[in-house]
């Protein structure tokens, strides 16, 4: 049979996510945002910007699992979604490769 | 050429074009410009390349005029500059990215996976318009006198010295990648989610799955050109500078944002077109696409590594030489799969029963000069032969053969293998067959010495030029009146053919796609009943047996 | 497909096969969409790094010159307005109207407010010759006893003339994404007012939850894109 007719992708349709967990996203994302900022105040060094930057990493994930029903979704979403920060991760560490290497100087 | 054929037309004293077809089932300029069927806005899609083609072309005509003689004569140095942007911007953004997926594309891939329409009709009309808006800012831009900074936009050049039209053109082609996002975004969802029953992947026709990889660099590649022209525009409003040294920018950072965009397009340019030719070779010669899944899989692994290789555009720009290095090896990763598709193309051609129909002859032609035009690639690829070729005229050559002798071969093969699909009459044979081989001629004697133009060191976007260059110059210009001529004549005989042509029939190639199993010119939603795929791709034998059960029942 | 002719809802498209390819479809088009922005910013993000790195003192010093304060409220505004949407999204799938139409219009109101702080911020750099190109000085950065409640919490070092310039660079980044991301705002804001309005005529709760639920996509990402904004322009540049 075709594709759009498999039963997971039905179910993913069907799938409602229970307010209590949105409430329990909220909340914790809440919870974050005063953790991120607070940590801030804190002197660790480069560390600030590892913490909060993986504080983010936290948060965005959280909201794409449950409020963008990715937990939910069929595993195309899935890939997509991975597409996406494949290539930006690409573009990010293929740029910062020639930025850092400049100052290893000739070979 | 040979009097074999394989070309099967019904009889002309009975045949009819049917009816009802995707033509004839509204009237008027409204049913054209609010349809939403893919066939529709292919068509729209058709004529509003060929006019940029056309344009471009003529541009291309004035820089080869203007080259004739060594001195600047025909025009200034600074109008040269406009002609020859004003054509690289045309050609690539309103004819080279759009050619085959906007229309080919548009018109098959739902009939080739057994759809009624594009997942998103809308948002494929929506492209199109997006399209004819950034034809028209084009267009407006040449009217206020044009712009001189090159296809590329180089900073700071384009955001600090000129005071041409940068702003419009950058606008410009800013809608235009949003139209390629729509068209691209709309090709995988619909390869994704609207296949027929039976439709697995790997019974994809290889035309379907070539779209869906340049669809993946549409996706991910075009919105990075966006947003670095965005940044650009606000440099030159407001003048600040990312990329203006002046105002402590980078330079770099625009070629690095430009070419993570602009490498892929060049597989966004050419991948379409690889899949025109597998559809081609293997209705011509019989046979079953040699190496289906390597074909396949080459195509998305070409737009896989078209991420990251590019910055072999910049080895001469002061990157690093640790980076140059890696960005040279992945470099050479990328002629893998484009080796494994001619390859398998001729192992195809082995043993087949080969006819010389129009198609065939420029899908032979594309072989020849793609092969050229990739193995020069490798040249400029590593980093050493770069330095000293990179700049001259033999990148200009290099990519003439990729982007002309490549995607404008598979387009015109395209077109003519399409042509009776798409208005139910067959083109003059004779005459097309000779239009073939005239741009197949004219495209080597003009892009041909330009090789060696570029060995001697002659750079590229100059209007003067040293005399001892005058003798293989003129040859290129020689080659561009025959090469015009070339293009000219499809026009003049395609036009003829929507009156005069013989009825083509459902199948005049005995070809195997979904999209031959139907009326031509199609029904609006394609098919009269959802087919059910049950063989392979390229099966040829299912095609006579299902012609055998035919002519059984009748 | 010899299956027998189902009753098509109104709202099914006449060349998708079923409700449930619809909706496939369409939202994972939206996910594509979204990928398409995921890149759009991820150009912004790559200068942003890249001139962190170069111009470091500048953009620490520059970042100090924001409040946060208003940028975290502005955070939990935004999670909240994401929460509310995606009660909006489980009112619809329940097809509760009045709630849908209640979620909708809290993050209607959300959105304004988020636009309403940036404004206040955006005017505070205009106050302070903080905007790129139009308003600019550097000299809180060239003598930083100039601006003393800044001073008396960072004590930041005065910048060379040739750095102090750099903070340009920094604001004018910081300009292009909040703008950018403001943008975005604006745009989910309209299109929220046209979902409301079809909401209160009962459109989403009859079974019909694909555009709320691919809105509340657009906007959760919108949401995700300032959660990353939020620690690189205000947060990680406290301490040097």
């Amino acid at each position: 049979m075709s594709q759009h007719a498999e039963p997971h992708s039905r179910e993913a349709e069907l799938h409602i996510v229970s307010p209590k967990v949105y409430v329990a996203v909220a909340l914790s994302l809440l919870a974050l945002t005063a953790a991120t900022c607070a940590i801030s105040y804190i002197d660790l060094g480069v560390f600030n910007a590892v913490v909060a930057l993986a504080i983010a990493v936290i948060k965005a994930s959280l909201v794409v699992l449950f409020f963008m029903h990715m937990k939910y979704s069929s595993r195309l979403i899935k890939l997509t979604a991975f597409a996406g920060l494949f290539v930006f991760l690409t573009l990010i560490s293929m740029t910062m490769a020639d930025y850092i290497s400049r100052a290893w100087g000739r070979w | 050429m040979s009097s074999a054929t394989i070309v099967n037309l019904p009889d002309p004293s009975t045949a009819r074009i049917p009816k009802m077809n995707f033509l004839t089932r509204e009237n008027g300029l409204l049913s054209w410009l609010l349809t939403g069927d893919h066939k529709r806005i292919a068509t729209l899609y058709l004529i509003s390349i060929t006019f940029f083609f056309f344009i471009g072309g003529a541009l291309a005509g004035l820089i080869r005029l203007e080259l004739l003689t060594p001195q600047s004569d025909l025009m200034a140095a600074d109008t040269y500059n406009k002609v020859f942007t004003m054509h690289g911007l045309i050609m690539i953004f309103l004819f080279l990215v759009p050619s085959v997926p906007a229309t080919i594309g548009n018109f098959v891939i739902p009939m080739m996976v057994g759809a009624k329409d594009l997942a998103l009709p809308k948002i494929n009309l929506l492209s199109w318009y997006l399209y004819i808006l950034a034809g028209g800012v084009m267009i407006y831009t040449m009217m206020v006198g044009g712009v001189d900074t090159g296809w590329t936009f180089t900073a700071p050049l384009s955001t600090h010295y000129l005071n041409t039209n940068v702003i419009s053109a950058g606008l410009a082609v800013f809608i235009a990648g949003f139209s390629s996002i729509f068209t691209g975004l709309n090709f995988i969802v619909t390869i994704h989610k609207m296949r027929c029953p039976g439709m697995t992947w790997f019974r994809l026709p290889l035309f379907v799955w070539a779209n869906y990889a340049a669809s993946i660099l549409m996706v991910l590649g075009t919105p990075v050109l966006a947003i670095t022209l965005v940044l650009v525009i606000l440099e030159r409003t407001i003048h600040i500078g990312v990329f203006d040294p002046a105002y402590g920018g980078d330079p770099l950072l625009f070629q690095h944002l430009f070419w993570f965009y602009s490498h892929p397009a060049v597989y966004i340019m050419i991948l379409p077109g690889m899949g025109v030719i597998s559809e081609v070779i293997s209705t011509f010669s019989r046979k079953r696409v040699f190496g289906y899944t390597a074909v396949a899989f080459s195509s998305v692994a070409i737009a896989v590594f078209g991420f990251f290789v590019w910055a072999h555009h910049m080895f001469i720009m002061g990157i690093s030489n640790y980076a140059a290095l890696v960005f040279s090896l992945l470099t050479m990763l990328v002629a893998v799969p484009s080796a494994i598709k001619i390859f398998n193309w001729a192992f195809t051609l082995y043993k087949g029963s080969i006819t010389f129909e129009t198609p065939m002859l420029y899908a032979i032609g594309f072989m020849g000069l793609f092969t050229i035009g990739g193995m020069t690639g490798i040249f400029l690829g590593a980093t050493g032969t770069d330095i000293h070729l990179t700049e001259t005229y033999f990148v200009v050559a290099h990519f003439h053969f990729v982007m002309v002798g490549g995607m404008l071969m598979a387009f015109l093969a395209g077109i003519h293998f399409w042509w009776p699909k798409w208005t139910g009459r067959m083109y003059p044979e004779k005459i097309s067959q000779f239009a073939a081989v005239v741009t197949y001629i004219g495209f080597n004697l003009t892009f041909f010495p330009q090789f060696i133009l570029g060995m001697l060191g002659m750079p590229r976007r100059y209007a003067a030029y040293p005399p001892q260059f005058q003798v293989l110059n003129v040859f290129s210009t020689a080659g561009a009146t025959v090469l015009g001529v070339g293009y000219l004549l499809p026009v003049l005989y395609l036009t003829w053919s929507l009156r005069y042509g013989a009825i083509a029939g459902s199948n005049p190639w005995q070809a195997t796609g979904l999209e031959w199993q139907t009326q031509s010119p199609p029904l609006t939603e394609n098919f009269t009943e959802i087919p059910i795929m049950d063989h392979e791709a390229y099966d040829y034998e299912w095609l006579e047996r299902q012609q055998a059960k035919e002519v059984a029942s009748v | 497909m010899a299956e027998v002719q189902h009753q098509h809802p109104p709202y099914q498209r006449h060349h998708f096969e079923s409700v449930a390819q619809q909706f496939d479809a369409t939202n994972f088009a939206m996910w594509l969409f979204l990928l398409t922005e995921v890149m759009f910013f991820g150009g912004l993000f790559t200068a942003y790094l890249i001139m962190r790195n170069w111009y470091y003192p500048a953009f620490v010093e520059a970042s100090h010159h924001l409040s946060i304060f208003w940028g975290t409220t502005n955070t939990a505004v935004l999670i909240t307005s994401s929460f509310t949407l995606a009660m909006g999204v489980w009112c619809a799938e329940t097809r509760r109207k009045s709630g849908l139409v209640l979620c909708l219009v809290l993050t209607f109101i959300l959105g304004l407010v988020f636009l309403c702080i940036k404004g206040i911020e955006w005017h505070a750099e205009w106050v302070d010759h903080h905007v790129p190109g139009l308003r600019f000085s550097d000299a809180d950065f060239i003598n930083p006893a100039l601006d003393p409640s800044i001073y008396k919490e960072y004590h930041d070092r005065p910048l060379s003339p040739g750095m102090a310039l750099k903070t340009e660079e920094y604001f004018f980044l910081y300009f292009a994404m909040t703008g950018m991301h403001a943008l975005h705002m604006v745009v989910g804001i309209c299109i929220l007012g046209f979902i409301i309005c079809r909401a209160w005529a009962g459109a989403y709760t009859s079974g019909h939850v694909t555009f709320v639920e691919n809105f509340g996509l657009y906007w959760h990402f919108v949401d995700i894109i300032w959660i990353f904004l939020y620690p690189l322009l205000y947060l990680i540049s406290r301490h040097t």
